[in-house]
């Protein structure tokens, strides 16, 4: 039970201080679990981040939940993960609780609507790295365009858009592996 | 039952959200459409302080979202739906890690894949500019906010307080 809460601490300290995505939680991660608890390697850190890409969910989460299952089984992973969220769900909701209080004010609003201003920027710049990392080749653009025009023009979720992407990946792929026998 | 469907639509988010950062954005776009938890304005802040807050930004969007639908216990439901699907893949994938390494089939979908998630991600960009660059100013300060996060980088965080400030002395 105490390494379990243990556990559940050290991942509430890394989402403590990691603002952002998933990616900016490696350097913490690195220096608590690699360098000073020694629970793996650099390179098997690494390793669980291309598995928490290539699985379903937050790669955070998905990286907690690993190596916590590896230090301490299954309950390991659920201690590991509930330490990861713990931060968010106090700090988010006392920000909600209070912020809620100064919506009408004059001033808020202007400061909210600046920062809205901002989030757009962010994806933006976002989308750009994404872009450049991502579409190399025409299929890539292909998709991008087809996945655009249903987003547009059908209004489909993004449930379906993941989805109709990969099955027309994995279709892509058979018949290429088809034609080169 | 308000937490069962909090716990079931963010189940299914993170479900099929794969990778990190803004991926939940766009299914969080579709919760703005379908139920009257939380407007597209409403949402835009939360990306703002799911940003500039501590904790994985898609976990914070699930505490913001259900808090502000139902409360203290719709911010736990949403939260906990959000992270199940992890924890539950993750144990499986690790029992057969020793097996598990992403085979040429399954790089190939996720490759394919992420084209399709770059538009998401983009279209709900589009639908957030579409509310907000709404005049001369903020399409100024706009520009002036991506050519400073693109050739000058700083954390988000930087950017936001930048923009908050700006816009109470612009008054925008």
């Amino acid at each position: 039970m105490r390494e379990l809460l243990n556990l559940m601490m050290l991942f509430a300290k890394v989402g403590l201080f990691t603002f952002g995505g998933g990616y900016a939680m490696l350097p913490l991660l690195k220096s608590e679990v690699v360098e000073r608890r020694r629970f793996l390697s650099e390179e098997e850190l690494i390793d669980l981040y291309s598995i928490g890409q290539c699985t379903p969910g937050i790669i955070a989460v998905n990286v907690a939940s690993f190596i916590g299952y590896r230090q301490k089984g299954v309950w390991g992973a659920v201690f590991a993960t509930l330490g990861m969220i713990l931060p968010s769900l106090l700090v988010i909701m006392i920000i909600a609780a209070v912020l809620k209080q100064y919506m009408h004010n004059r001033y808020v609003a202007y400061a909210l609507a600046g920062v809205r201003i901002c989030v757009v920027a962010l994806i933006v710049d976002v989308v750009y790295d994404l872009w450049r990392k991502n579409i190399k080749q025409i299929y890539d653009a292909v998709v991008f365009v087809l996945a655009i025009g249903l987003l547009y023009f059908c209004n489909l979720s993004a449930v379906w858009i993941v989805l109709f992407a990969a099955g027309f990946a994995l279709f892509w792929y058979e018949m290429k592996q088809w034609r080169k026998k | 039952m308000i937490f069962l469907q909090l716990f079931y639509e963010f189940f299914k988010i993170g479900l099929f959200a794969i990778g990190g950062g803004l991926v939940t954005v766009p299914f969080l776009f579709d919760l703005s459409e379908k139920y009257d938890w939380f407007t597209l304005k409403e949402l835009t802040e939360m990306i703002a302080i799911a940003e500039s807050t501590p904790g994985p930004i898609g976990v914070n969007m699930a505490t913001f979202a259900g808090f502000g639908t139902a409360g203290v216990w719709g911010a736990i439901w949403a939260t906990v739906g959000l992270v199940a699907p992890s924890v539950i893949i993750i144990i499986w994938v690790a029992k057969l890690m020793d097996k598990y390494k992403c085979n040429r089939r399954t790089n190939a979908v996720l490759n394919g894949i992420r084209p399709a998630v770059v538009a998401l991600i983009l279209f709900a960009g589009m639908d957030i500019a579409k509310i907000t660059l709404t005049g001369m100013l903020s399409g100024v300060l706009f520009a002036l906010l991506l050519a400073s996060i693109r050739f000058w980088r700083k954390s988000p965080i930087f950017y936001l307080c930048l923009s908050a400030i700006a816009g109470i002395v612009l008054q925008i």
